[in-house]
């Protein structure tokens, strides 16, 4: 983005030689209309995190300002804490494994999802294209509380979700006080090889549980509500294809599906990119939902780091833990966002197939 | 949330139209699949919302006897009545206006007034301020709930209005969206009233600003449903009831805070009536909001 800047000064060097009077003014008048925007920035969210990182190292308990007297530097003790085993080990590691299934499966099938919508949008000869559009559009408009009070409704024991269920002769969960690990298919306990080690104080066995019950509904909330968003994106990705490009493979006598996966996919990558990296950073910020809904139960198991960081700080009073794990949820989120671009990166023997496809 | 069903049909009239290629043949079947498929996504993106609606004039028993019916029985104003009545939730109504007209209103000057200045003043150190306000916008939002709350504290603004709506202005994005606007105007336009005088701030005011309207509507969009829809900030800025916003108060209704039982036709009714506001918006904006969004992947 820094482009940007190179690329005005030319334009600036050029006024500034045909109106010099001007120059000074303009400096002043410069500085005077960002005055606003860098103190707000500067105030309530520059210094904020400079005050968080000396709480993440302080030993603050909530008493009195962070910057006062009786507080004292503790080194790495609370990000040690995290680690190092006990129930703030436990606590991360399990609002880790939580987060980290939500964003492995939330994020491919919400992308899946967003794509599908826009092709079928997309297609040709169909009608009504905007309503459609909208229909998918709206639950993004709407605040997560609201979506969750209503999901709240949706998945509750006598709810609309069990009661399609039983038209088919099934028996839904109680979803939002369900903590049953679904990848543990019903099974209590699982075997000793699994259940004997572990890592931050969650067993192997519990890791590869998988999202609870709970957190699955959760989950498919953060699908509903983001996939019109992308769905936006990618079509807008579509309608700026040059038809060109498909209609040569045609004539060429590829199949549909041939050239939906080896033209028009190869295009849409940049989107995909964008529409996986914004929704890892989303995932990886689940916070609204868990306040609202569950507090992080059934069993610990909507507990998010987010969340998390909330409530060991405004719950128990443990500033330096919940500043601390702000910071490891800020870091995951910038190494979240580089994987996405090292896996999507452009790969040579995938061109060569395209140009074979398509030449 | 009002019936989104009759609001949509004028959409139609705003389809984009795409001439059909010739040559191209498309089977009868294939067609009529895809509006199956595109029918059925939209009844299970619209449907619950209609439950929402209706839920909101059923009884508490009738809500959990028949979940899936549209038709309330028998129909109950209990749940608004109480919402209305006997609640704070006009109060967190109030705070919700305050707040986002403020911020909006907030917003949309200074963020016009940044961009113009990083668009066309030039000044010593504008880069670094156009670098630092990229390295800001990397920051996700989560991160800075304890921040926030650390520097209102000391700051004395912990429980008041100035501590809810001020580090709410604070907006790189929309100085983005602004200056790439401000740039995409002919310098021409402004070089006249320059030429003859008028100051910085005047030809900002009186020349460049009113051209600006589709970039400052877009700013009240997003500023609009960004404020409305906030809780983390809310959460961390005040704890005193009578400051307390619509997704704050809900919210807590939500998890039972204030009510016995699970009372779902009050807490919907609170859920739908919350979303009025920024339904209306979005569909007299909607054309606008559609392809802005989408747009947003084209730079």
């Amino acid at each position: 983005m820094s482009t940007g800047t190179v690329t005005t000064t030319p334009a600036v060097s050029a006024r500034r030689r045909h109106h010099g009077g001007i120059r000074k003014r303009d400096a002043t008048a410069g500085w005077l209309f960002t005055a606003p925007v860098i103190i707000i920035l500067g105030l309530f969210l520059f210094i904020p995190v400079l005050m968080a990182l000396w709480v993440s190292v302080s030993d603050w308990t909530g008493r009195g300002g962070p910057l006062s007297g009786g507080v004292n530097f503790v080194g790495l003790d609370n990000y040690k804490a995290l680690v190092a085993g006990g129930l703030t080990t436990s606590d991360f590691g399990i609002a880790l494994k939580n987060n980290l299934w939500y964003v492995v499966l939330v994020v491919p099938l919400q992308t899946i999802l967003s794509l599908l919508l826009a092709l079928l949008v997309n297609r040709e000869g169909i009608k009504a294209r905007g309503a459609f559009r909208t229909a998918y559009y709206f639950p993004s408009v709407t605040s997560t509380v609201a979506i969750t009070v209503l999901w709240l409704f949706l998945f509750s024991t006598t709810g609309a979700i069990n009661k399609v269920i039983s038209f088919f002769g099934g028996r839904g969960p109680n979803w939002f006080n369900d903590p049953s690990a679904i990848f543990h298919f019903g099974a209590t306990t699982g075997p000793a090889w699994l259940t004997s080690g572990g890592a931050l104080g969650v067993t192997w066995w519990d890791w590869l549980g998988g999202p609870s019950v709970a957190m699955s509904a959760m989950m498919a909330m953060a699908i509903f509500t983001t996939s019109g968003t992308f769905m936006l994106l990618f079509l807008a990705a579509l309608q700026n294809l040059s038809p060109d490009v498909d209609e040569a493979a045609e004539v060429d006598g590829a199949t549909g599906l041939q050239r939906w996966w080896y033209v028009t996919l190869p295009q849409l990558r940049p989107t995909v990119f964008t529409v996986v990296t914004l929704g890892t950073i989303g995932c990886w910020q689940v916070f609204d939902q868990i306040y609202t809904a569950t507090q992080g139960g059934p069993a610990k198991t909507t507990l998010t780091p987010a969340y998390l960081s909330y409530s060991a700080s405004f719950g128990s009073q443990q500033w330096g833990v919940g500043a601390a794990i702000a910071f490891v949820l800020f870091f995951i989120i910038i190494l979240f966002t580089l994987v996405p671009r090292w896996l999507l990166r452009e790969r040579k023997p995938r061109q060569f197939r395209i140009r074979k496809a398509t030449s | 949330m009002t019936t989104p069903t009759p609001v949509v049909t004028p959409v139609a009239a705003l389809v984009v139209r795409r001439h059909s290629r010739p040559g191209l043949r498309r089977s009868g079947l294939a067609t009529l699949v895809t509006y199956v498929v595109l029918v059925g996504l939209a009844l299970v993106y619209i449907f619950p919302f209609l439950i929402n609606v209706v839920t909101m004039v059923k009884t508490d028993a009738d809500a959990a006897a028949n979940p899936l019916s549209l038709v309330p029985d028998p129909w109950s104003w209990a749940a608004l009545h109480r919402l209305f009545l006997n609640s704070d939730f006009p109060t967190w109504f109030k705070n919700s206006i305050i707040i986002t007209v403020a911020v909006t209103l907030g917003r949309v000057f200074f963020d016009s007034l940044a961009g113009y200045a990083l668009a066309r003043l030039p000044f010593r150190g504008r880069s670094v301020v156009f670098a630092g306000l990229v390295a800001v916008m990397a920051v996700p939002g989560v991160v800075l709930l304890i921040p926030k709350f650390l520097v209102v504290n000391q700051l004395g603004m912990f429980n008041s209005y100035s501590g809810l709506i001020i580090p709410l202005l604070a907006d790189a994005a929309g100085v983005f969206i602004m200056k790439n606007f401000f740039e995409s105007i002919p310098e021409s336009v402004e070089e006249a009233a320059r030429i003859d005088g008028a100051g910085a701030f005047r030809v900002f005011w009186s020349i460049v600003l009113p051209m600006a309207t589709p970039a400052v509507v877009t700013i009240i969009i997003l500023s609009f449903q960004g404020s409305w829809n906030e809780l983390g900030h809310f959460i961390v800025a005040a704890n005193d009831p009578s400051l307390t916003p619509l997704t704050k108060g809900v919210a807590q209704l939500a998890s039972g805070a204030l009510s016995a039982g699970s009372q779902y036709p009050v807490k919907l009714a609170a859920g739908a009536l919350m979303t009025i506001p920024v339904a209306v918006v979005f569909f007299i904006f909607q054309r606008r909001i559609l392809n802005a969004a989408g747009g947003a992947v084209k730079e």
